[in-house]
């Protein structure tokens, strides 16, 4: 009786790679990116939204994030720091989604049919990732690299200013939506594209409600947050300029102000 | 009194230099349980005998009559009349060879994909008739069971926008097979064996989850955690 452990069995194949493992990475690269992306999205909509409890709590976060409370003293190189990672993975984000873009005439319109005839909510959310993402090629650089080289100038009045004095509103108004409807669709793809429902019809019912109720949260908090820019803005448009002094918080730093 | 219904159906035959394509409208009265197989049988047997569309089982086992019904993917034979409007539209296929009208060639294109894909069973190379099969486990005979119900009839491929988009994407069926040979233990190969075949754009990592498959799979495959657990484990492949 040979006891000897059997061979191990042959593979049919090459033992030579012939496939590169870059596809692998580029996906996962894509949706980690997404990943990172949208939820820094969520997060960052809840420190901007503290505008709407007060001037002063804005004024907290803000001076937080530059090391305020820690150092003694605000370093706004540590936001711009953040920014450029975001800038980043942004940048990184939109080379590798842009891959899945419709790359000619032909491709747009095969795709428009079949959205169109379907009448499939996956596909045509879709379409409107392809063009909230299209939209922020050109709308977040704005935004990102005036934080990158002003990170300074966030404050109640900075902001406020900003929006209204400066013109930002109407941009990002729309990055806004933009970015709300983009980043909901890109986190509820992500879960659908991971992970493996046992049951995927009554999985994707709530995902679904999870993800349209989180996208309706976080756009009425932005439309009230830009709301509250807008009116602070408009109050202190005579002002333009002026930095912001707290008025209710401990330790308040000896900041030069204009006056 | 049972409903008039009135069936746009697509007609075109590509053999013939003068056809062109276009749609003719058919009305015809419904009749209790009329599934489209019916309907289609008997405009054909009373008002266009000319008129192409394929069946075989008529039982939702073959795959053959897979069409679009009002723009969706679905068998002909499983569908009922009652079930749609009274306005009908059919069309065949998109993404496939047509033959004619309704008529579209999902063998061609199958067979490509099954070639391209390696999707038949590689065992070591020491199969005997006369030695009794390996046991195998039931639990694993009935997931390979459960992915073996899939009957190439092309609905997937017809109700993915990434298929209809980029050609060589081998689609929710072309997965599956994949996920049903990994799951084969006679079949002797790797991850990255299998990630030689689906490890790209045109496989598994082109698959943007817009689940067109998983909804319109006349047999309720479970497509989407098929792809999901695909792509899980040949992600890996990257490192």
């Amino acid at each position: 009786m040979n006891n000897a452990p059997p061979a191990p069995r042959p593979s049919p194949f090459s033992p030579f790679r012939r496939t590169s493992p870059w596809p692998a990475r580029l996906d996962l690269l894509q949706s980690g990116s997404g990943l990172f992306l949208g939820l820094f999205m969520w997060a960052h909509m809840g420190f901007v939204s503290t505008i709407l409890i007060s001037p002063d709590a804005f004024w907290t976060v803000a001076r937080f994030f530059e090391g305020y409370f820690i150092f003694g003293r605000p370093y706004p190189g540590l936001v711009s720091l953040v920014v450029a990672l975001v800038f980043a993975v942004l940048v990184l984000h939109a080379f590798l989604a842009l891959r899945k873009f419709p790359g000619d005439w032909t491709q747009y319109t095969v795709f428009w049919r079949h959205a169109g005839r379907l009448g499939h909510g996956d596909t045509r959310l879709w379409l409107l990732q392809v063009a909230t993402g299209f939209a922020m090629f050109f709308l977040a650089p704005v935004h990102l690299y005036q934080m990158l080289v002003h990170p300074e100038l966030i404050g109640p009045w900075e902001s406020a200013d900003r929006v209204w004095s400066g013109g930002f509103w109407p941009l990002y108004l729309v990055l806004l939506l933009a970015v709300e409807l983009h980043g909901g669709v890109g986190l509820y793809r992500l879960a659908v594209k991971w992970i493996g429902f046992r049951d995927p019809a009554s999985a994707r019912r709530r995902l679904l409600f999870l993800k349209w109720g989180m996208t309706v949260f976080f756009l009425v908090l932005g439309l009230f947050s830009l709301a509250a820019y807008v009116k602070l803005g408009m109050d202190h448009a005579d002002q333009a300029g002026e930095r912001y002094r707290p008025v209710g918080v401990w330790n308040a730093p000896v900041q030069e102000t204009r006056t | 009194m049972g409903r008039r219904l009135t069936l746009t159906v697509f007609r075109h035959n590509p053999r013939e230099a003068s056809s062109r394509p276009g749609t003719r409208d058919y009305v015809l009265d419904e009749t209790p349980g009329m599934t489209l197989f019916v309907a289609l049988g008997r405009i054909r047997d009373e008002q266009d005998p000319g008129l192409n569309f394929d069946f075989v089982c008529r039982a939702g086992v073959c795959g053959s009559c897979a069409m679009l019904i009002n723009g969706r993917p679905g068998l002909a034979c499983r569908t009922l009349t009652a079930a749609l409007p009274e306005r009908i539209s059919l069309f065949p296929l998109p993404g496939f060879e047509l033959i004619g009208d309704l008529s579209v060639n999902t063998g061609k294109w199958m067979r490509a994909m099954s070639e391209r894909l390696r999707a038949w069973l590689h065992d070591a190379g020491d199969a005997d008739p006369d030695r009794l099969e390996a046991p195998m486990e039931p639990a694993t005979a009935e997931a390979i069971y459960e992915l073996e119900r899939c009957i190439e009839c092309g609905c997937c491929v017809a109700g993915c926008g990434t298929a209809q988009m980029r050609p060589d994407f081998v689609g929710a069926v072309g997965l599956n097979k994949i996920a049903r040979f990994h799951l084969d233990p006679r079949d002797v190969r790797s991850d990255a064996d299998f990630y030689e075949v689906v490890g790209d754009d045109s496989g598994v990592f082109g698959c943007m989850s817009l689940l067109g498959c998983q909804d319109v799979c006349p047999k309720g495959l479970s497509l989407q955690t098929q792809i999901a657990w695909l792509r899980r484990t040949l992600a890996r492949q990257g490192w």
